[in-house]
């Protein structure tokens, strides 16, 4: 008998039935359409983290003085000796796994414009962050070296600042006050849209290091001439991260004057590790709903056993006849198994049209509800993961009264009544 | 046409419900002929049925030998007797056994489901049948639209559209009034005249006075010919 003959008198069984197929299959819809929910959600989850590492450039290293090691000696980041601009420009000349390298300084700023108040944050950095962030403008340019040199007064504003205080076009060569300093609009970011957390990344300013330093932070250190609060470096095309970050920490202890066996006083920190192991918690969630849902699938599948069981015992006059006839036994057992899987594939294509719609539902109503960080990803594979998953049911809890069918005697499954 | 093609040798079937021994078939020799019409005869618990399995291939004995078409069924695997009473064998069972909610048509063309033949031509081969058996303006009732007569017409379809060589039928009037039995053994008749073997078990002296040869079943064993 062949396959298609097969699917055939399965699927006659399955319409003579319709009712109690139904009822067999609702575990398997359930499951399924639980199943594709988690790994939607898990999906989404997984891009998350993957546009935050590209967001933040793999092959970045971000430096911080400080130590981890409360307990110990030294304390925290602050209580350190922080970095200084003339650091970072021994890293960037000195290194040759590093290409680029820029100190930063954060701080909130009250923007002014027109009479128009704008509270934001302002990112005080050499040139070569752009660089390192592969950040761009989207209109005019970028500062110079010359001009962090020379502390000049000049901005670059993301979109979200530009909107709230220039609502009409003029925004470059305008002027603008932060906390109370002219400066002059030399160029507008490209737009970065929300971060994953829910971030408006348009809502910044930057402006050289050394002026944010001065005049609108005032960010000083005692015995440290120029101190930045982090370093951001980009490492080589080609260079292997953990080789880059032994001698970026090398060249730094040797700098600081640590010596070997004593604890480093600052960390240097992979972003694409860190976002990692931050997003892990949700990674374990989405597994363990993953054995939820498998979970719920496999009570799907006992049900399918059930009532496998139940239409073999009905059907053994109609087994016994067909072996009369001439039907082997994996005919008989192939005619069961595939209106196990013809009942679980049909489960299995409600339960994706359900969790389809249930994740995109969520997905919809996640942001009205306030829950920003739930990212939902429903990939077109997802339906393979739903024929692959109901169709394992079926093979797996349909073997058994299969089995069984093709192994009835059968003169007496002929005499059954 | 008088090759043997059943021939049964000490033929034993020997069951043990609960202990004790009961022997079903006790040495049965017995040689049917191609094309000869041999009516199964006895008392309820002789044995008839035993037999017609054993000759079917549903049952394998507990000893002697069978041999049909020249082929020992005992060398056979299990695959091989399933293809064996699908190409040398059709069945009528008292019961008619026609699956329900199933046109007539998709009944007799069932056997061929087994051959690996496409729809069409299984439909063709059922169709065939059915108007041999007179039937053929019913071909798309399901068993419950039929009489009693009609299904067992249906089952005899059935039996021939594998083109065996044997059609076992056990009792296949059992359920029968007169007239459909008349009817039913007509058409055993024009399929003895077509060169088909047939060995028919029955009860009734005059169903099985349309045969051409009877044997007579006690007790496990062939104890009279021609009675
Ligand atoms: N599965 C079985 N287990 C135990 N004994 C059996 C079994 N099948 C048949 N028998 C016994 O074998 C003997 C022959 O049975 P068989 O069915 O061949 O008789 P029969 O001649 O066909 O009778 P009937 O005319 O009533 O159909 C009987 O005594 C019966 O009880
Ligand atoms: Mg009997």
């Amino acid at each position: 008998m062949n396959t298609l003959a097969a699917i055939a008198v399965a699927l006659t069984a399955l319409r003579v039935n319709a009712l109690r197929s139904f009822l067999a299959i609702l575990g398997v819809i359930f499951g399924v359409m639980a199943v594709i929910i988690t790994v939607s959600l898990a999906q989404g989850a997984s891009r998350a983290v993957q546009e935050q590492i590209a967001s933040l450039g793999s092959n970045t290293l971000n430096i911080q003085s400080g130590s981890n090691d409360r307990g110990g000696r030294r304390g925290g980041a602050g209580s350190a000796i922080p970095f200084s601009s003339d650091d970072v420009d021994a890293i960037r000349e000195n290194l040759d796994v590093i290409v680029a390298a820029s100190g930063t300084i954060q701080s909130s700023v009250t923007a002014v414009a027109d009479g128009v108040n704008w509270p934001s944050t302002i990112l005080g950095i050499h040139p070569d962050y752009i660089e390192v962030r592969d950040w761009s403008v989207a209109e005019g340019r970028v500062f110079s070296v010359a001009e962090v040199s020379r502390s000049s007064r000049v901005a670059i504003l993301g979109r979200t600042v530009v909107d709230e205080l220039f609502p009409s076009d003029g925004v470059l060569g305008a002027l603008v006050r932060l906390n109370g300093q002219p400066f002059e609009v030399i160029g507008i970011l490209t737009e970065r849209g929300q971060s994953s957390f829910g971030q408006d990344q348009d809502d910044i300013i930057i402006a050289p290091i050394s002026t944010v330093r001065t005049r609108v932070a005032g960010y000083s250190r005692a015995g440290v001439r120029d101190p930045v609060q982090r370093i951001w470096v980009e490492i080589a095309p080609g260079e292997d991260m953990n080789y880059a970050t032994e001698e970026l920490e090398q060249f730094l202890r040797v700098r600081r004057g640590i010596d070997p066996g004593e604890q480093d006083d600052f960390q240097v920190r992979n972003f694409a590790e860190f976002i990692t192991a931050f997003r892990a918690t949700e990674t374990v969630m989405g597994l363990l709903l993953a054995v939820a849902g498998l979970i719920t699938l496999m009570v799907g599948g006992i049900g399918i056993m059930n009532v496998m069981l139940v239409s073999v015992t009905e059907r053994t006059r109609e087994i016994g006849l067909r072996l009369a006839v001439g039907a082997r036994r994996r005919d008989i057992r192939n005619q069961f198994l595939v209106e196990s899987v013809a009942l679980c594939s049909v489960g299995g294509l409600i339960g994706l049209a359900l969790g389809v719609s249930m994740a995109l539902l969520l997905e919809n109503l996640a942001p009205t509800l306030g829950v920003t960080r739930l990212t939902v990803s429903v990939d077109p594979s997802i339906a393979l993961v739903a024929i692959g998953a109901s169709t394992m049911v079926g093979v797996l809890f349909g073997f058994y009264p299969a089995h069984r069918a093709s192994r009835l005697d059968p003169i007496i499954a002929l005499r059954y009544e | 046409m008088s090759a043997p093609l059943i021939q049964a040798r000490a033929l034993t079937r020997t069951y043990h419900p609960g202990g004790g021994d009961v022997h079903a078939l006790d040495g049965v020799d017995a040689v049917i002929n191609t094309g000869e019409y041999v009516a199964v005869m006895g008392p309820s618990g002789s044995g008839k049925s035993t037999f017609m399995n054993m000759v079917g291939a549903l049952d394998r004995p507990s000893a002697g030998e069978l041999v049909i078409a020249g082929e020992a069924l005992s060398a056979k695997s299990p695959d091989q007797l399933a293809d064996f009473r699908n190409r040398q064998i059709g069945f009528v069972f008292q019961q008619f056994n026609l699956l329900p909610r199933t046109t007539a048509l998709d009944n007799v063309a069932l056997p061929l489901l087994y051959r690996g033949l496409s729809l069409n031509r299984r439909r063709e081969k059922a169709a065939e049948c059915l108007r041999m058996v007179g039937l053929d303006e019913r071909m798309n009732h399901h068993p419950s639209q039929l009489s009693g007569g009609q299904q067992q017409r249906v089952a005899i379809a059935r039996a021939l559209a594998g083109e065996p060589a044997i059609l076992l039928a056990d009792e296949p009037t059992g359920a029968l009034d007169s007239q459909t039995t008349i009817e039913v053994l007509d058409i055993l008749d024009q399929l003895t005249a077509r060169g088909i073997t047939i060995v028919l078990v029955t009860h009734e002296k005059e169903v099985g006075a349309r045969a051409e040869r009877r044997i007579l079943f006690r007790d496990g064993r062939i104890v009279e010919e021609n009675p």
